[in-house]
């Protein structure tokens, strides 16, 4: 293996040579800064957290197992994110098979332009709404109704603050898709989120 | 839609319909669009509270998505997680 590429941290690629030299308790290592990335790709896809958790697993497990097959052209975060998203979107496919359909056969993103539903002034920020379950549920339900194009690049952009660049990579898009499946997914979480009467979250769906 | 503007010479400087700056505000916010498109939209933004709503929506937004407190992680999973890659050693 070459691990020499720029793409790969120093410290990344000496955890990657003595996992694949013999000492797996270098994994964990390696590992452990992205195991909340991992859980998020899954979660962005199966939306439930006993299906996530059990998929982000079997995609670190099959990164243990297949570490020797990395290619460091890529980021070792970037290549462990495209096998959760791989493994959850196998685990779609064969437990709801309609919903993975509906991925499939999605239609190009989004023609036209966006229109706010309202103009809510959301100048005050609420910075501390997320101190409650109900507010958290309801941010996490907003980004569940947003349909996959969408939520998959809300996921990785802003809640994981992958770059646009990195995003685009592990979806197997175009950078401009990745802007404008963001831009989408951002404007509609504003209006299902807008504070709208006497500051009630609504969570309905689009 | 007619453009919102507040002033008597607010047409002189906005020189981009909401529309238009509707569409760029996720680019604005990651910094992604050119220093001249950039200059029109904050002139724009200036004058045009509803536009400036949008934005500061959006922007709530991805601090709210981005503060590390959505979708937590299931107790246990790192201890679940190295103990199954442990028994494969």
């Amino acid at each position: 293996m070459d691990v020499t590429e720029s793409h790969l941290s120093s410290k990344e690629a000496q955890l990657i040579k003595r996992v694949c030299g013999g000492e797996p308790q270098a994994f964990e290592e390696l590992v452990r800064p992205y195991e909340r990335l991992v859980y998020a790709t899954a979660i962005s896809i199966l939306k439930n957290p006993q299906d996530a958790e059990e998929v982000a697993q079997e995609a670190v497990l099959k990164a243990f197992v297949h570490l020797s097959s990395f290619r460091s052209e890529s980021k070792f975060s970037t290549w462990l994110v495209q096998i959760a998203f791989n493994e959850a979107r196998m685990k779609l496919r064969k437990d709801r098979p309609h919903l993975y359909e509906s991925i499939d056969t999605q239609q190009q993103d989004a023609e036209g332009d966006y229109w706010p539903r309202d103009f809510a002034d959301w100048r005050p920020i609420p910075s501390e709404l997320l101190e409650t379950d109900q507010a958290r549920e309801g941010l996490e339900n907003a980004i569940n109704s947003l349909s996959p194009r969408y939520r998959e690049v809300v996921v990785l952009r802003d809640v994981e603050n992958l770059s646009i660049k990195d995003t685009a990579v592990i979806l197997g898009i175009s950078e401009g898709s990745v802007k404008t499946r963001l831009h989408r997914g951002r404007l509609i979480l504003r209006d299902l989120l807008s504070p709208g009467i006497a500051g009630r979250w609504r969570t309905e769906k689009q | 839609m007619e453009w919102i503007v507040k002033g008597d010479d607010a047409m002189s400087i906005i020189e981009i319909s909401c529309v238009e700056v509707w569409r760029e505000i996720s680019n604005y916010l990651d910094g992604e669009i050119s220093a001249e498109l950039r200059e029109r939209l904050r002139a724009h933004f200036e004058v045009c509270d509803h536009c400036t709503a949008v934005l500061d929506g959006a922007r709530n937004v991805v601090q709210l998505v981005g503060d590390g407190r959505t979708f937590p992680m299931p107790e246990g999973f790192s201890a679940r997680l190295y103990k199954k890659i442990n028994a494969l050693r």
